[in-house]
């Protein structure tokens, strides 16, 4: 799919890609089905709140140093600014940089909704400008925004002549797609259009842009890296303006995660000639080393990585198949976003737990560059087979298949979930860092916290027993039953 | 949406985009009975701004009142559906006769903040839910006070207050936290009077309960914190309430003893340090600034130096929340700010001479400022990301210490 930079609208995952938010069946079903285009998205008469794409794209944007995010919309819209505020201080500290970003809302109140707010929404362009001095200035939408028409690409075109850094229109409204990881797309779109340059003539690099959330993993990669003669550049969290304006001139472009990075890696690739590298990701033994050996293979450093692999393999393979022992034969539930779901599916397959259920918050039929997801790929070519469901964290759905199925585990990604699942009983291991299944080392950890996940479950029983629910447990259960014996959800 | 939340057993029903409840909440006490990734919504899409989202918002009741098992729920709006004009009121009538109750609260973002929006629910239940009753049960009083999560100790604080009205021979009826619910909603009409313990927020729903119930208010606008301003509160209380003057100051007695008993023990520690200086400056919501500001100039002899009240208070309040901020001990006046823009708050706090090192106690966004200016900052309203607050509380006397605790557990993290 051409990625326009032309225009500052990205189209939705919806329309791009194909991506759903209701599915039920099996994994081979559902990517035969998307194979052969008759994968069809189904709706629900009944739906819990979820997630906004606009929290997404926007406090991707805000993780860059020293930048004004203008979130142009009600005060409510703008809340996020606390979270973003809080990051970008304890993650620049963490680093030894500092930031000095700021996430700006234009309070729009009702007066605003009939007359319009442009010329509001330009003077705090102007005067944001003039009090911070950022490096790069983004102007976010909102629903209330989008709806009356506010036309802040105008208002933007027209500021640009009277500042002297990138300044560029950012459309998040929330309503426009139920997939929150448009929001990603968006703000590489942002990132794409304003900050990133044409490569500097004559300049050489060893850099590789690696695309993750939170970077608690940064210094050892950086060691890994220096191995075969790579430096990282991780994206966008304590990102520069300076840095983000040469992504076109790294060797490659990675990520921890597909559905994070896929955007941003397609687009510099067609746009720069910067090549993406396409693996499963970097989650247990084989996503590792399949992901190492593809950067092997992009930047020509076949003989230092396939080194670098037979030496930690003798460290850390036999201390895996130790904990190996004590996990097979255990049963899990997983609910993520699709870009780790079916990756930790398979992480889960080599430690010998048997997934029964996996839900992806979303599903993407193929990738930008029109292939089915590498993690998806992997599974079917090796016959791993369960059942599936594609839901935008609907947790009455989550609670029905605990308990159905009684797993030993239950293991999320986002925010909010694992407490239901342990109200039920089922201990839940929260898979919140995105480094927490990276490579062998990591590999081992996650094995053993699992392991003392499920030995120790005092605080789900204690819990369990402890809280109650009134029937709503029960009734989200029995509810989804009937919708599913009725007619199709 | 965090005020129907803190009632207990109470279901909000959005009709919003997807992620507006997420936007909303925080990992601040929220993973309760129901939490937001649990509350029935609409998630609005593409389609339903242009065609309309009351069919949807119809099914997403029906389904709510079969799936949440809940006392009492709330339908509110965001910012889509009032623009676009989707009769929510009509939808909701539709449920009159369901077996539990179903209101409607209008709280499009654009009409105003949380605080507003916490009356608007507060109005909702009140005129949409109770009706007015003749009779009173004696004593009985409805205490209304914090804005629930927005101020994190509401929970400690509404509990406290309740405990103070109990001790002068009262009976507290409270709608949030810990089972408290619809009980105690259905008890609102039978109440001698309403207590609001606020210096504006609150004060349009006690007018209407005075109409359309008629039940009688006493506004207090102080929050009271330390042992001044507690032993005020009880007096004028009493006094609204007709209780025997002597039972009254028995009980601000009993506590005035022990409070000062605390106080002296650690009178050096006040007196004896090189790190806490006279000249302080409040950033929060009126609240809080004026609580605090009249807790530290009138119990621990402090000097207010600017003080900021960030939550947009309407303008027809102002001038009385004004004239609290200039009622101190001899006759001290604080200068009071009604400011939202961050930037001018920092930069006047950033002019201000402080005779020494700056006690700021505000919101998160002042924590970096007032560390730059090698002061003491204390994070005591929203945004609250450097403490976990479970129960803890700053009302009355009890609330006084713990506030002094920790002003000063921030202290001896230093030596000069």
């Amino acid at each position: 799919m051409a990625i326009n930079l032309n225009n500052s609208n990205v189209a939705v995952r919806e329309n791009r890609i194909g991506s759903i938010t209701g599915y039920i069946g099996s994994l081979k079903d559902l990517a035969e089905k998307s194979q052969c285009g008759t994968l069809k998205g189904c709706a629900r008469c009944f739906s819990q709140s979820s997630t906004c794409l606009s929290l997404c794209g926007l406090s991707q944007l805000a993780g860059i140093r020293d930048v004004a995010i203008i979130h142009h919309g009600p005060s409510g819209c703008s809340v996020t600014s606390s979270t973003s505020y809080y990051m970008s201080k304890v993650m620049s500290k963490k680093r030894g940089v500092t930031s000095d970003t700021v996430y700006v809302g234009t309070d729009m109140n009702e007066k605003d909704t009939i007359f319009g707010s442009t010329e509001a929404l330009r003077k705090i362009i102007l005067e944001t400008y003039k009090r911070y001095k950022p490096k790069a200035i983004f102007v976010s939408s909102s629903c209330a925004t989008g709806i009356i028409g506010e036309d802040i690409d105008s208002i933007v075109d027209d500021v640009k002549d009277e500042i002297e850094v990138p300044v560029v229109a950012v459309h998040c409204e929330g309503f426009k797609s139920k997939i929150w990881a448009t929001g990603f797309d968006i703000s590489d779109h942002a990132v794409m259009q304003s900050i990133v340059q044409k490569p500097r003539p004559g300049v050489k690099t060893n850099k590789i842009n690696f695309k993750n959330f939170f970077e608690s993993a940064r210094p050892e990669i950086i060691e890994m890296f220096k191995q075969f003669d790579l430096d990282p550049v991780f994206l966008y969290c304590n990102s520069t303006v300076e840095e983000l304006s040469h992504l076109s001139e790294s060797l490659a472009t990675t990520c921890i995660c597909g559905t994070l990075g896929n955007y941003l890696g397609n687009a510099l690739e067609e746009k720069y000639g910067v090549p993406y590298v396409r693996s499963i990701n970097q989650c247990g033994i084989i996503g590792f080393e399949t992901w190492l050996r593809e950067i092997g293979k992009v930047t020509h450093r076949e003989d230092k990585i396939e080194k670098y692999i037979q030496e930690q393999r003798a460290i850390y393979l036999p201390k895996i198949e130790e904990v190996k022992k004590e996990l097979t034969g255990l049963t899990a539930v997983l609910g993520m976003g699709p870009g780790y779901t079916f990756e930790v599916s398979r992480v889960l397959n080599e430690l010998g737990i048997k997934v029964v259920w996996a839900l992806a918050w979303h599903y993407d039929k193929k990738y930008e560059n029109g292939d089915v997801p590498p993690s998806m790929k992997y599974l079917l070519d090796n016959d791993i087979e369960f059942e599936t469901s594609v839901a935008d964290q609907q947790n009455y759905e989550v609670m029905n298949i605990l308990n159905k199925y009684k797993p030993d585990m239950y293991l999320s990604r986002h925010p909010g979930s694992t407490v239901w699942a342990i109200k039920n009983g089922t201990p839940a291991i929260y898979v919140a860092d995105e480094y927490m299944i990276f490579g062998y080392k990591h590999t081992l950890e996650f094995a053993n916290a699992i392991l003392d996940t499920v030995r120790n479950r005092s605080f789900e029983e204690n819990l369990a027993i402890h809280t109650h629910n009134g029937g709503t447990n029960k009734r989200l259960i029995n509810f989804l039953r009937r919708q599913n014996n009725g007619k199709d959800t | 949406m965090q005020t129907v939340q803190a009632i207990d057993r109470a279901c909000p029903v959005l009709h919003s985009g997807p992620g507006c409840a997420q936007k909303l909440s925080d990992t601040t006490g929220s993973s309760g009975y129901l939490s937001p990734q649990i509350f029935p919504c609409t998630s609005i899409n593409e389609k339903d701004v242009v065609f309309g989202g009351v069919k949807k918002l119809e099914s997403t009741i029906a389904n709510a009142l079969k799936v949440i098992d809940a006392d009492l729920y709330v339908v509110l709006t965001g910012c889509i559906p009032e623009i676009v004009g989707d009769d929510v009121a009509d939808v909701v009538s539709k449920f009159s006769d369901a077996e539990k109750p179903v209101v409607f609260a209008p709280t499009a973002g654009f009409k105003g903040n949380n605080y507003k929006g916490h009356e608007q629910v507060v109005e909702a239940i009140v005129t949409q839910y109770l009706k007015k009753s003749d009779d009173k049960q004696k004593g009985l009083v409805n205490i209304w006070a914090d804005v629930p999560y927005q101020d994190l100790f509401w929970l400690g604080n509404i509990r406290e207050l309740e405990n103070l009205l109990t001790e002068i021979g009262l009976t507290p009826n409270t709608i949030f936290g810990y089972q408290r619910g619809i009980e105690n909603i259905n008890k609102i009409p039978h109440a001698e009077f309403n207590l609001l313990v606020s210096p504006w927020v609150g004060l349009k729903n006690m007018k209407t309960m005075e109409k359309t119930l008629g039940i009688p208010y006493l506004h207090y606008p102080v929050l009271p914190v330390g042992a001044t301003e507690t032993g005020k509160f009880l007096r004028e209380v009493g006094k609204f309430a007709n209780i025997d003057e002597g039972k009254v100051e028995a009980v601000i007695k009993k506590h005035e003893d022990y409070f000062y008993y605390l106080i002296s023990r650690y009178a050096d520690l006040f007196l004896e340090n090189r790190v806490i200086n006279k000249q302080f400056s409040v950033v929060a919501d009126a609240q809080y600034s004026l609580a605090i500001t009249k807790f530290l100039v009138n119990d621990l002899g402090l000097t207010p130096a600017k003080q900021f009240v960030t939550d947009d208070t309407p303008k027809e309040y102002q001038e009385a929340i004004k004239a609290e901020f200039n009622n101190l001990n001899f006759g001290i006046k604080a200068d009071v700010a009604f400011e939202t823009d961050g930037f001018k708050i920092h930069e006047a706090i950033k002019e201000h001479d402080y005779h020494g090192y700056p006690l700021v106690l505000g919101g998160y966004y002042e924590k970096e400022l007032t560390e730059k200016l090698k002061g003491n900052f204390l994070n005591i309203s929203w945004p609250v990301l450097d403490k976990v607050v479970f129960d803890d509380f700053y009302v009355g006397y009890t609330g006084g210490i713990r506030l002094i605790e920790d002003i000063y557990t921030v202290a001896v993290q230093r030596f000069n």
